[in-house]
């Protein structure tokens, strides 16, 4: 049953890449992305929490009793929540405005106290943190390509993160197709993915 | 009996450490994020009305007590006098409040401009409160104590067509700015000069 640090890391980009294999998160996952950029965003602020909290929870995985181990997990995570969202206000206003209340809800995402409870509370840290990281940029990825998708067949646009300069990419004669950036064709481009991914992965 | 204290002594003591550090991160990131809000809410009104002067007015910013509410003044730096200060008050209008940014030229006490920050009025006739300059223009450099009403109240503003309510807001917003400042007057020219 042991895998190297590096399997750990990498089951996260394909084998298990959320929300895709692990079908968690799927709020965030149809509301944030609209624009690449919003999906970039949420991707790194999860991920950024989905680590620390692996480190943290892993670290004290002796500590907590077993009994009240599901409140001490979500205090460690919101703890790290609250300091993304700080820090976000701080350093990168807009994207907090358009990513607002989604921010505070990682602390709900059942990808990151998943993690916790599944992994970290049961493994090293060093390889919670590969889990972490690897659930994280697969997270990322993941958003980042049904963004990509919406962004692109829904508005016409590409968003490029963190300039935030929004680039034309069809002429002014293009219909933007509305259906995809509202909440209903998130799910359909979620399916399709679903799909897609599912299609590849069977040999 | 002890596991139970056990439990309850590790839940407060991650409470307590996640209170303590989230304290520190707030206190280091407070004074950013309030720049960032006044930057990307305040900012763009303050920026247009202060045109031309060579300070940053959002930087350059002070605050007064009035009664229990802090106010912030933003300077404004023209030709090397501080003379112009900026501060925002809110009038009632169709949808709801509107805020308004007006800056005062403290040593003729007239208006330098105004502009609308927030408003919730409705979209293509109140709105133009703010995306237009028609109504906000005509405040330029009328003295602060002047009562300021639109011409259906036998005012001299002309209140932009189909938005009378908005305008009235928006005046009503610019004479609570100039009792603000009659109250206010000394410790702002106090302020300013630090």
């Amino acid at each position: 049953m042991a895998k190297t640090i590096v399997q750990e890391f990498t089951k996260g980009l394909w084998a298990e890449i959320p929300p895709f294999r692990l079908v968690l998160g799927l709020c965030p996952t149809l509301a944030v992305t609209k624009t690449v950029e919003n999906g970039v965003g949420m991707g790194i602020a999860t991920t950024f929490v989905l680590v620390c909290s692996n480190i943290l929870i892993s670290l004290l995985r002796n500590v907590i009793p077993k009994n009240v181990r599901i409140a001490c997990f979500i205090v460690v995570i919101a703890t790290f929540v609250i300091v993304v969202e700080l820090v976000m206000q701080a350093f990168a206003y807009p994207l907090f405005l358009k990513l607002g209340i989604f921010i505070p809800l990682i602390v709900v995402n059942c990808i990151v106290l998943g993690r916790a409870e599944a992994f970290a509370a049961k493994n090293g840290v060093v390889s919670s943190f590969a889990d972490g990281l690897g659930i994280g940029i697969g997270f990322t990825l993941s958003l980042t390509a049904l963004s990509l998708f919406r962004e692109v067949f829904g508005s016409g646009t590409f968003t490029v993160p963190i300039t935030s300069v929004s680039i034309q990419l069809f002429g002014p004669s293009f219909q933007p197709f509305n259906f995809l950036v509202e909440a209903p064709g998130a799910f359909v481009c979620l399916g399709l993915m679903l799909c897609i991914m599912n299609m590849l992965g069977k040999k | 009996m002890r596991e139970m204290i056990r439990l309850f002594v590790v839940v407060l003591v991650f409470s307590c450490v996640s209170g303590g550090l989230l304290a520190v991160v707030r206190s280091g990131t407070q004074e950013r994020i309030e720049y960032q809000q006044l930057k990307f809410v305040k900012g763009p009104t303050i920026k247009q009305i202060m045109e031309g002067c060579s300070n940053d007015p959002l930087s350059d910013r002070f605050k007064i007590m009035d009664g229990d509410n802090e106010r912030s003044f933003f300077v404004g730096e023209f030709d090397g006098k501080r003379s112009v200060v900026a501060f925002e008050s809110f009038g009632k209008g169709f949808g709801g409040n509107i805020g308004v940014i007006v800056a005062i030229n403290v040593e003729t006490d007239k208006i330098v401009g105004i502009g609308v920050t927030t408003h919730s009025e409705t979209p293509g006739l109140g709105s133009r409160a703010k995306s237009e300059p028609d109504l906000s223009s005509q405040f330029k450099g009328l003295p602060i104590k002047e009562p300021f009403k639109v011409t259906a109240d036998g005012g001299k503003i002309d209140a932009i067509s189909g938005a009378t309510m908005t305008s009235r807001g928006v005046c009503g917003a610019v004479v609570v700015s100039a009792g603000i400042y009659e109250r206010l007057k000394n410790e702002i020219l106090k302020k300013i000069k630090t």
